[in-house]
């Protein structure tokens, strides 16, 4: 589904990736650590196509189509859903009117036919609720005056109601305490953990990876991934921690 | 004023003089006294035809205890002024909402006078200007609390978007103030729309001119909640930026 091959990006001239390789299939959980500064959000932000990031070798494809070509909303009706380390606060516009114009943009750029009022607000119900997350959070301008954590469970709502095949999400249990990271990472295999579907978990701790078991992990270090194995390497990973493990 | 204004009038800083001087002189500014006790709503809009000049004066008294709302849409002609003189006596509460559209090289201004001259008076000031192209957006707003009007309570809220770095927005707010129990408080800030926002935005799905235009929507849409005629003015506001934008 993706594919990611030999990815050099710079920051600001800075050269953050240097040549990462990776392959997500269908039905897989893919979990990429590492410590600070490896390169993680990087990723992540050239996966989503966010300005500033500039890839100076390499490709990344999904469905076998160029994905660096594409615009981000293009990227999104694509199927690609980033959820962000630090959500955006963004005063004057409501959740809701937000999440509908999104959805209805990509589904119209796929060709299908948009959500009716009534419909959309059927899935934001179910969405919101299963996510614990209060309607009237869902009315109230994106993320302004949300706490860390509802922060975090409004992107989950938000990936429930637009039902990505690829998800990328990038330190979602950052902030999170031990109840709300059981509502986030439940909310990750409810929404994600289908055949056709695909996650690159980005993540610090191994206590996401217990509530959302990977089937693969990746070490990320100096912007290169130095270690690759199964959920066991997390554990490693938690143990003897980063600098024993990517040497 | 009888006198042709210069650049170093600083009420006319800012101005197109030379469509200015295609109206003057000016006739007399339209009187409006709100008596004791009373209420006065009143919708401004100024959308005069492209390249005209259009200013409008306005002296404004409020009587003891006397509300006066004003709601302002400027997004006409060349060169669009309007000016409030305020004054309020003892009690009285004067609020302004206004929002400037500009693009192409217009030029449009804003200039507020307001006089707390008793006790007890509340005012406040809200201003948002969008401005593309090489339009100016100019908004002057000064304050004056006389020695008598202890416990008055000002407040001024000035923000200006820009949308191309041709735009210019002049941001000017004045205290003068001569009691020593008051609250005055003031806010100015000119930007650029949010570019973290914009790309949240566009990371889920939205295209960029849809971002952009939601993101201004937003911007603008709050400062005409409660007017009289508010869907009215938010849809002229809103068909401007589409122009604009």
């Amino acid at each position: 589904m993706l594919k990611i091959e030999n990815l050099h990006a710079t920051v600001a001239d800075k050269p953050i990736l240097k040549g990462i390789s990776l392959a997500l299939n269908p039905g897989e959980i893919h979990a990429i650590m590492g410590p600070n500064g490896s390169g993680k959000s990087t990723l992540s932000y050239v996966l989503a196509g966010r300005p500033g990031y500039e890839v100076t070798e390499g490709s990344v494809t999904l469905d076998g189509v160029d994905l660096l070509e594409m615009e981000p909303h293009e990227r999104a009706a694509a199927g690609m859903f980033l959820g962000f380390q630090y959500p955006v606060e963004i005063p004057g516009v409501s959740n809701v009117q937000f999440l509908r114009t999104a959805v209805n943009a990509q589904r119209r750029a796929r060709g299908e036919e948009e959500y009716s009022a009534g419909d959309f607000l059927r899935i934001t119900r179910e969405q919101a609720g299963a996510l614990g997350f209060d309607m009237e959070m869902m009315k109230r301008a994106v993320n302004v005056g949300f706490s860390g954590g509802e922060k975090k469970r409004n992107e989950m709502v938000q990936m429930g109601i637009i039902d990505p095949r690829l998800a990328v999400l990038d330190e979602t249990d950052s902030g999170l305490d031990i109840d709300a990271l059981r509502v986030v990472g439940e909310g990750i295999n409810r929404i994600m953990r289908k055949p056709d579907k695909a996650v690159l978990l980005i993540t610090h701790y191994q206590r996401l990876l217990d509530i959302v078991r990977p089937d693969f992990v990746h070490v990320l270090a100096g912007g290169r991934i130095v270690r690759s194995g199964g959920a066991e390497l997390a554990h490693e990973l938690e143990r003897e921690g980063y600098s024993e493990v990517a040497a | 004023m009888t006198a042709f204004p210069t650049r170093k009038d600083e009420a006319w800083r800012y101005s197109d003089l030379a469509a200015l001087e295609r109206v003057w002189p000016l006739p007399a500014p339209e009187n409006i006294v709100v008596p004791a006790g009373g209420r006065l709503e009143r919708v401004i809009v100024q959308d005069a035809p492209a390249g005209e000049t259009a200013v409008h004066q306005v002296a404004l008294s409020l009587g003891k205890g006397a509300r006066a709302r004003l709601d302002i849409l400027n997004i006409g002609g060349a060169f669009g002024r309007i000016e409030i003189d305020a004054t309020l006596h003892e009690g009285a509460d004067f609020a302004l909402n206004a929002v400037q559209v500009g693009g192409g090289s217009q030029v449009l201004e804003i200039v507020t006078n307001v006089r707390h001259a008793e006790p007890g008076g509340t005012s406040r000031q809200l201003v948002r200007s969008v401005l593309a192209g090489r339009a100016v957006g100019t908004y002057l707003g000064k304050v004056a609390v006389d020695r008598d009007a202890q416990q008055t309570d000002a407040e001024q809220s000035v923000r200006a978007m820009l949308l191309d770095r041709t735009a210019t927005a002049n941001a000017k707010p004045e205290l003068e103030i001569y009691a020593d129990d008051v609250k005055c408080a003031h806010g100015a800030a000119v930007g650029e729309l949010d570019a973290n926002g914009l790309f949240y935005l566009q990371s889920r799905g939205l295209p960029p001119a849809e971002a952009r235009k939601l993101m201004l929507q937003a911007f603008v849409a709050g400062a005409f909640d409660g007017a009289e005629r508010e869907e009215e003015l938010q849809a002229l506001a809103l068909a401007r930026l589409g122009e604009v934008a």
